[in-house]
């Protein structure tokens, strides 16, 4: 059933009105600049809540603002694979705010107003491609989260900054005009481009070539948010911004709406049946399963502690990438769990390194010698973070590996565990030896060495994602019952459909 | 002999006004000196007014004048055409103009017309 | 019907026309009489305009005629306004509107001769711009072309030293085409016997293969090539947008070459039909021209450091996506051709009013100079962000939607190349303007001069400012009314070929 209710535009909405009043409050009030970015995260999130106990009895919220062409509008619908991601990315805003306020002010940076209008709109944008109901709304938030995040790449406005924005709007505006293309491709072909789980393309439509080529263009432009290999160079790169924005932004946002753009594509434009016929589905599962590796060795030799979760990140969400490309429901299931799973880890160490910056102003993993004694609460919240990623049972992590496991038996397709075990083997080992030199060294220099200033801003947030890794670790249906979402997408996107054993 | 005479009764005025146009046309592209362009983009216009009196033309009619003798409008000639050029005209005139007046500015800056001239001082 | 709302359709013409023409007598009694009266009249057009379209719209898109003197087409001179005409003579008369609000601080310190020689112009080339989109007659076209043309000249020539040439070269290339123009109204009143458009339209198509028909097609393309500076006619334009007065040029850059591309679809939609052969080879020209001037004006952009005259390279590549618009020959290319029309002239206007600003307050547009602008002029900096956007076709700005339509006329169409070719511009859009905007935004301060200190907090006087603001919103405003436009005006407005 479907209700017409305003509600999704109001969660896109508030974020936006924030950015506006954020704009217009200024450096001078610093206080209720960031009042107001609290309360939109705050109500960002209860109204998305508000929404879930209907979804989750399988109705959804649906409301067009207007019309963009003359046969499409700008449509936002929740459905339970977008809720998802809308209830993710409005729950993890509100510790990434406070914590980003701690660290702006204990880093002392500038441009903050610019700073923190920039990070609402990127939440506005990432709520709007959640929620939305067909391509062109998708691609109107997907281009904009580009262009909102540009200025939070940049923020330090130095040459490095550049650099990095540059490779970054490279590979995103590339991307987004095929993907323009693709939208364009598929509205010619079917009629249409509103989302329907189970895919809108059949394989009478067009001639087989067509779909394939078009299949091409939209995972491309997908898979370079989601930092897929090749495609991946601009993420080490963007991680000159501020950590908070590498945490939120390249744990939860913009890397996410890569894959979530690869998994709408994959259940709710093409659907499992029509990829199996066109069978170019193998080859996004082989690369993404490659980039798992691959990036797990390149973290490996990392020193810099920002840079090695860079490649860590683009090793998981190639997890969610083959779960999805595996095209078995229990493998899709998976996929959307790692999406949740990934982004709690991922933002906590995230923020653990964005702590340890802001107090030891080190960035190398050599460097961080016993630090643990200064930062117990911080370093400990690391160690959870880490052994969820390393998929330990009763972590976030494991939950969402045991369906994908699951899913690529379903799928006929057992290879893929072995990817799966060497990448949680090799996770341990870019990932624990951080834990051990903090922890098990001593500092040779210690005494002299200075600390900055210790920010209640910023720990209190890690705790509170850290602790929530392990509540969902331990009961994956609690509140906002991100598995039983799970569940309903995935089974609504194979309705009819087995995986193929 | 036949054809040539056939030619010319029929097409002869309009190869003439065609040549006419594109002389001026070719002038304007190669010629040196701006007030040749200028004369040559006259001979352009006049050669389109030529153009559109030659084909309101009319063997055995007369000017459209009521004199009382016939009302037949066939023994008129079409006065549209005179009419819409003596317009052209005026537009003309006025491009003339506006380009006289350009070309008397560019003479008091770059203190000639000639092309090579101009140029070499306007990239200064 | 009010006896104003009965003859709207010439007072879009006529307003300006007279208040322009006594401005020097006026300007010589009072310094700014005649400018304030060259507004308040096209400020009267623009009213005029909007009630047009809206009785248009109310009547479910009927056109409108307007028979000059009572005269009876084909006989005599009729204005007609579909949609399509009322909805750009809106867009004509709002742009002049504000960009005449804009000229004031320019022309301030002028003697009477200056502001009143100014004024005369600009609201010449209004009336040249309306009267040619709004035209039913060929020949009427021809004079209200040339009503434009001369008094653009002027405006170009007002610009300063280096003007001149710009200027008169201008006048030559110009002049060429309209000649063209002529012979091509020459050998169709020789087919046809007529000079009004609905008429001609009726009575050419028994002659459609005739050979004539294919050159006065040839003469049309190519005379309003040279005027709307398709690619390889380009030649003026640049240098002429360049050193044009730095307050006409936003109005030159965002409609003169507007007009005459209307006036090419009126021909090639309206009088030729696209459905015959001849048209469609036409069109398949002007299609390839159209590809070039997108790549070749987009690789000439990025070669230039003056602001001006990359804007300028950068209008002969969005003609070429009008012009492939026109070249689809099917509903959205057409909707897109418009669409672009419409977009491309508040875009364009918008970067080059800011750029006038710029010039007003530090006298020089490069480039390379243009560090910590977002400090000194935040509003302004905003505004060529917003177009910049608009240019490359990011949504939801304007740009995006006329690229949408573009890329579905051309899916539509079967002819694949042009998509490639738009996704190709875009980004070589994006490289030249995200140049300009990691200039503003992000590069160190240049030491520029205060030609003129700021009196506003804005760092622009608010008659520029308003203005800037206006056009600056317009950009969202269009995108996000872009589907309204398109289904409730320009789909009312199809011609006859789409609508059977």
């Amino acid at each position: 059933m479907t209700i017409i209710d305003c509600r999704p535009f109001l969660a896109v909405a508030v974020s936006m009105l924030a950015a506006l009043l954020i704009a217009f409050t200024g450096e001078k009030h610093r206080n209720v600049r960031e009042a107001w970015g609290a309360l939109a995260a705050v109500t960002k999130f209860g109204i998305i809540c508000s929404m879930l106990p209907a979804v989750l009895a399988g109705d959804a919220y649906e409301y067009t603002l207007c019309q963009i062409t003359d046969t499409l509008g700008l449509t936002l619908r929740t459905d339970p694979a977008g809720m998802i991601f809308a209830l993710l990315a409005s729950m993890l805003w509100i510790p990434v705010h406070f914590y980003s306020i701690g660290y702006m002010r204990c880093n002392q940076e500038g441009e903050q107003t610019g700073y923190f209008a920039a990070f609402a709109v990127c939440i506005s944008a990432c709520m709007g491609v959640a929620m939305s109901a067909n391509l062109l709304t998708f691609f109107f938030f997907y281009e904009l989260l580009t262009l909102a995040s540009y200025p939070l790449v940049l923020h330090h406005r130095n040459q490095e900054a550049l650099m990095a924005a540059r490779k970054y709007l490279i590979y995103t505006l590339i991307s987004g005009q095929l993907f323009l293309v693709g939208i364009i491709a598929v509205y010619c072909i079917a009629g249409t481009v509103d989302f329907k789980a189970g895919g809108i393309l059949t394989i009478d439509m067009a001639p087989k070539w067509v779909i394939q080529f078009i299949f091409i263009l939209m995972i491309m432009a997908g898979s370079v948010k989601a930092a897929v290999m090749p495609l991946h160079g601009w993420l080490p790169a963007a991680m000159v911004a501020p950590t908070p924005v590498s945490a939120l932004l390249h744990a939860v946002a913009v890397v996410k709406t890569g894959v979530f753009a690869v998994l709408r594509i994959i259940g709710f434009v093409f659907g499992p049946k029509l990829l199996s016929q066109i069978g170019l589905i193998d080859l996004l599962a082989w690369a993404a399963a490659l980039t798992i590796l691959i990036s797990s060795l390149m973290a490996l030799r990392q020193d810099h502690l920002k840079r090695r979760l860079a490649f860590s990140t683009i090793g998981q969400l190639s997890y969610i990438v083959l779960g999805a490309s595996l095209l078995s429901p229990m493998a899709i299931k998976g996929a959307y769990l790692h999406l949740v799973a990934h982004a709690v880890m991922k933002i906590t160490l995230f923020m653990c390194a964005g702590a340890i910056i802001a107090r030891t102003h080190r960035n190398q993993i050599s460097e961080l010698y016993g630090i643990a004694k200064k930062m117990p609460y911080t370093m400990t919240c690391f160690t959870i973070a880490s052994l969820g990623i390393a998929g330990i049972p009763f972590f976030v992590g494991f939950i969402s590996k045991w369906n994908l496991a699951l899913g690529a038996l379903q799928a006929g397709k057992p290879i893929f565990i072995v990817v799966w075990i060497a990448s949680a083997l090799l996770a341990g080992g870019y990932l624990l030896p951080v834990v051990q030199m903090a922890f098990f060294r001593k500092d040779p220099q210690e005494g002299i060495r200075k600390y900055g200033e210790h920010s209640n801003c910023m720990v209190i947030p890690i705790c509170c994602t850290a602790i929530l890794s392990i509540i969902l670790g331990v009961i994956p249906d609690a509140y906002p019952h991100f598995f039983r979402l799970a569940t309903m997408a995935s089974q609504a996107i194979c309705a009819g459909w087995t995986g193929g054993w | 002999m036949e054809v040539l005479n056939e030619f010319l009764k029929t097409r002869g005025i309009y190869t003439l006004v065609m040549i006419l146009f594109f002389l001026g046309v070719f002038g304007m592209v190669l010629s040196k000196n701006y007030m040749k362009k200028l004369m040559a983009m006259n001979v352009m216009q006049v050669a389109v007014i030529f153009f559109y009196l030659c084909f309101a033309q009319k063997d055995g009619a007369m000017i459209p004048i009521q004199n009382g003798v016939t009302t037949n409008p066939d023994m008129y000639i079409n006065p549209l055409p005179h009419g819409l050029m003596l317009t052209a005209i005026v537009v003309s005139l006025g491009t003339t103009g506006v380009a006289l007046a350009l070309l008397m500015r560019i003479k008091e800056i770059y203190g000639s017309v000639e092309e090579t001239e101009v140029l070499r001082r306007a990239s200064k | 019907m009010s006896i104003f709302a009965h003859h709207a359709p010439v007072f879009i013409v006529l307003l300006p026309m007279t208040a322009s023409l006594l401005c020097m007598l006026f300007s010589r009694m009072s310094r700014n009489l005649g400018c304030y009266i060259v507004m308040a009249s096209i400020v009267g057009a623009f009213a005029s305009a909007v009630s047009v379209l809206q009785q248009v719209v109310a009547q479910g898109g009927k056109a409108i005629h307007y028979y000059m003197g009572g005269w009876q087409p084909p006989i005599g001179i009729e204005f007609v306004l579909d949609p399509l005409n009322s909805c750009l003579a809106v867009l004509v008369t709002f742009l002049s509107m504000v960009i005449s609000l804009y000229a004031r601080p320019f022309v301030k310190d002028e003697d009477w001769l200056h502001v009143g020689g100014y004024y005369t112009l600009f609201g010449l080339l209004t009336v040249g711009l309306c009267g040619m989109i709004i035209t039913g007659d060929v020949f009427n076209l021809y004079v209200y072309l040339e009503i434009m043309s001369l008094s653009g000249y002027g405006l170009i020539a007002l610009g300063g030293r280096k003007s001149m040439l710009a200027a008169f070269r201008y006048l030559l290339m110009g002049t060429i085409g309209a000649s063209l123009y002529l012979l091509g109204v020459g050998y169709m009143y020789a087919i046809t016997g007529t000079l009004n458009m609905a008429d001609m339209a009726q009575r050419v198509a028994p002659f459609m293969n005739s050979p004539l028909v294919a050159m006065a097609i040839a003469c049309f393309i190519i005379g309003f090539g040279i005027k709307m500076a398709l690619f390889p006619l380009h030649g003026w334009q640049p240098d002429a947008y360049t050193f044009s007065h730095p307050a006409a040029a936003p109005f030159i850059a965002g409609l003169m070459s507007k007009a005459p591309a209307y006036a090419l679809i009126r021909f090639m939609y309206y009088i030729f039909k696209v459905d015959n052969p001849v048209v469609h080879s036409a069109l398949n020209v002007i299609g390839i021209l159209g590809i070039a001037g997108m790549l070749i004006g987009s690789f000439m952009a990025l070669a230039q450091y003056d602001l001006r005259r990359m804007l300028a390279y950068s209008s002969v590549a969005q003609i070429g996506y009008i012009a492939i618009g026109i070249a689809m020959g099917n509903v959205y290319g057409f909707i897109g051709a418009v669409l672009h029309i419409i977009n491309h002239a508040f875009m364009k206007s918008a970067l080059f009013l800011v750029t006038g600003g710029i010039c007003y307050r530090f006298g020089e547009v490069n480039i390379y100079r243009l560090g910590g602008l977002n400090r000194k002029m935040m509003f302004s900096s905003v505004t060529i962000t917003l177009a910049s956007l608009s240019m490359i076709g990011l949504p939801p700005t304007a740009g995006f939607f006329s690229k949408w339509y573009l890329m579905l006329g051309s899916y539509t169409a079967h002819e694949y190349i042009y998509i490639p070719v738009l996704v190709i511009s875009s980004l070589l859009n994006a490289i030249y303007f995200f140049r300009i905007i990691e200039q503003m935004f992000v590069q160190r301060e240049a030491s520029l001069t205060e030609v003129k200190p700021p009196t506003t907090f804005l760092g622009l006087p608010w008659e520029m400012v308003v203005p800037i603001a206006c056009v600056g919103i317009g950009v969202l405003v269009l995108g996000f009314c872009s589907a309204d436009i398109v289904v409730n005006i320009l789909k009312l407005g199809l011609p006859e070929v789409f609508v059977k």
